[in-house]
């Protein structure tokens, strides 16, 4: 009885935690609090919440192995579904406030900045991993679906990278995201095998 | 004749901070809305005019200005609020975020403030900034002013023409060139950090500094510039970039070289010597064709040399790819 009441508490709590800058934004555009840019304040609110969020979806595997417990797992899906609900947000401003929905302009931006290049692909490799984290999809894809499901590996690099490309001059911010994804991505690296594998060579010779 | 002008915009208690927040709140909603329905029409042009008029807010201890006249070169555009026009700022002296330097620029000692106005002029010399506010009759200039980031603003600046000032430093037959220094003091500018190699330093081409353009601003909306805003004087090039209108300048120098600027030693080519507003230069990373004016929801075309064609002789048979 315990453990399950346990999980939906961190259910709710992550729900929360990821509905907060949402609920954060729609309270400043109701007050007037966005400053004097609102259109940028809620394109950069939604961009670097959807990549918080991407990061934390990537945590969760190594937190269910330091922890030893399943509930981070559990948590995965959610957190990725947000991440890309906050992209598509982002994605959205930029086409209204931006484009004015002209899709001519979408081509020229996609040929001629790269932050935007990097952007885009990062959405397109996530769009599909939403569309397939149903348990009837993973059912489907069987081993393949683990094989596709890697893809948020590069497409966190590319968030990383359109952030970087489009900061003016003062990279802290987004190196410090790309410092936190080297971190998690560093992590995954087979360490012990590679470990074991300098061990036996010395222990042979 | 001079005409005393009281400032335009006199502040009734009734429209300090409040309400002034109610009118963007409103602003921005009413836009929203008129923009999902222009939108939905899929025939939607610009976002109406902000409304409601801009106002000066707080800062009751400086008293206003004396205005000798007044002039709108932004083509009847309604000024950016006040309170936009002092919390969204570009001064890397004090934090890179836009709304650091409103935040840390008040350790900016402002008196006493001296400018030392050196090189290639045969009558050198220094001068106070009550001195400066003295020497000739303070006019206001309401300019647009385009960031090189892709947005902008419209700013009541009170001050005086550039030209005649630094015609009292009698430059030289081989004056070519004016290099202005920002003032830089690790101890009242404690976030500079190191983004950009300081002191800030900009510079013109002599012609470029004694076009009627150029202007020194000292205020705005009619009172003395708030730190944040390049106190206590500071240049505004409404043809140029928003970079090139350097901030809290304590050094002018005539030069027969062209001299360095911050931004061009920082990234070359992403900033040139010249930086005049172009749609038709790209900067290397993001376009230039449009800007977002602020309190407008869409973005609008950007003009040849911001709208000030006046300044085009200036750059006759030059390139202005090579020349950006
Ligand atoms: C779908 C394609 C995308 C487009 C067209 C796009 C466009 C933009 C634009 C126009 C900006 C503002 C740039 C500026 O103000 O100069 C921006 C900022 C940003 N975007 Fe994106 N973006 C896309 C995808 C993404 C994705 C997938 C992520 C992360 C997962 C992301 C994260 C960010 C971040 C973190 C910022 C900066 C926020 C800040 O400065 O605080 N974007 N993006």
């Amino acid at each position: 009885m315990r453990p399950i009441r346990f999980t939906l508490w961190l259910k709710l709590a992550a729900w929360a935690l990821c509905l907060y800058p949402a609920a954060a934004l729609a309270w400043r555009t109701y007050s007037g609090h966005l400053g004097a840019n609102p259109v940028e304040t809620l394109e950069h609110g939604s961009g670097s919440t959807a990549l918080r969020i991407l990061l934390a979806t990537l945590a969760m595997t190594p937190l269910r192995q330091l922890t030893g417990r399943p509930e981070p797992i559990q948590l995965r899906r959610t957190l990725g579904l947000f991440a890309c609900v906050y992209m598509c947000v982002h994605f959205a401003m930029y086409l209204v406030f931006d484009l004015e929905l002209s899709l001519p302009k979408l081509g020229e931006d996609l040929v001629k900045r790269t932050y935007i290049t990097l952007g885009f692909s990062c959405w397109l490799l996530l769009l599909p991993l939403a569309l397939t984290s149903t348990d009837g999809w993973q059912r489907r894809l069987k081993r393949r679906w683990k094989s596709l499901h890697r893809l948020i590996y590069p497409a966190a690099l590319l968030a990383c990278g359109h952030f970087i490309w489009l900061v003016k001059k003062d990279e802290t911010e987004p190196m410090i995201y790309l410092g936190v994804l080297l971190v998690l991505l560093g992590w995954r690296l087979p360490w012990r095998r590679w470990a074991r594998g300098i061990l036996g060579a010395q222990t042979t010779t | 004749m001079l005409i005393r002008l009281k400032p335009q915009y006199p502040i009734r208690p009734s429209e300090i901070t409040p309400e002034g927040v109610y009118h963007g709140r409103r602003r921005f909603l009413a836009q929203l809305g008129l923009g999902a329905i222009g939108l939905a029409a899929s025939a939607c042009g610009k976002a109406g005019a902000p409304s409601g008029a801009p106002q000066p807010q707080a800062a009751g201890d400086s008293a206003g200005f004396k205005l000798d006249k007044r002039t709108d070169m932004a083509g009847k555009e309604a000024p950016t609020p006040y309170e936009d026009v002092t919390h969204y700022n570009n001064y890397y002296e004090f934090g890179t975020d836009k709304s650091e330097p409103a935040e840390y620029a008040g350790t900016l000692r402002t008196r006493p403030w001296t400018l030392a106005v050196e090189g290639e002029c045969d009558a050198p010399g220094h001068i106070g900034i009550d001195d400066l506010l003295k020497l000739f009759p303070l006019e206001e200039r309401i300019y647009r002013h385009r960031c090189v980031e892709g947005w902008s603003i419209v700013v009541p600046w009170d001050g005086f023409a550039l030209g005649p000032l630094l015609a009292r430093f009698k430059p030289n037959s081989k004056a070519k060139y004016v290099a202005f220094t920002t003032l830089y003091d690790p101890k009242q500018m404690p976030h500079a950090g190191g983004v950009l190699p300081w002191p800030y330093r900009e510079g013109l081409r002599l012609d470029e500094a004694m076009h009627p353009l150029a202007f020194l601003s000292l205020g705005l909306y009619g009172k003395a510039l708030p730190n944040q805003n390049g106190a206590p004087l500071r240049l505004t090039l409404p043809w140029k970039y928003g970079f090139k209108s350097i901030k809290s300048i304590v050094r002018i120098e005539f030069t027969q070289q062209a001299p360095q600027t911050t931004w061009n030693i920082s990234a070359p080519d992403e900033y040139g010597f010249y930086a005049n507003v172009n749609p038709g230069v790209d900067h290397p990373r993001w376009s230039q064709k449009t800007e977002r004016r602020l309190g407008e929801l869409f973005k609008r075309p950007t003009l040849l040399f911001n709208g000030y064609p006046e300044v085009a002789s200036l750059y006759s048979g030059l390139d202005l790819r090579t020349y950006f």
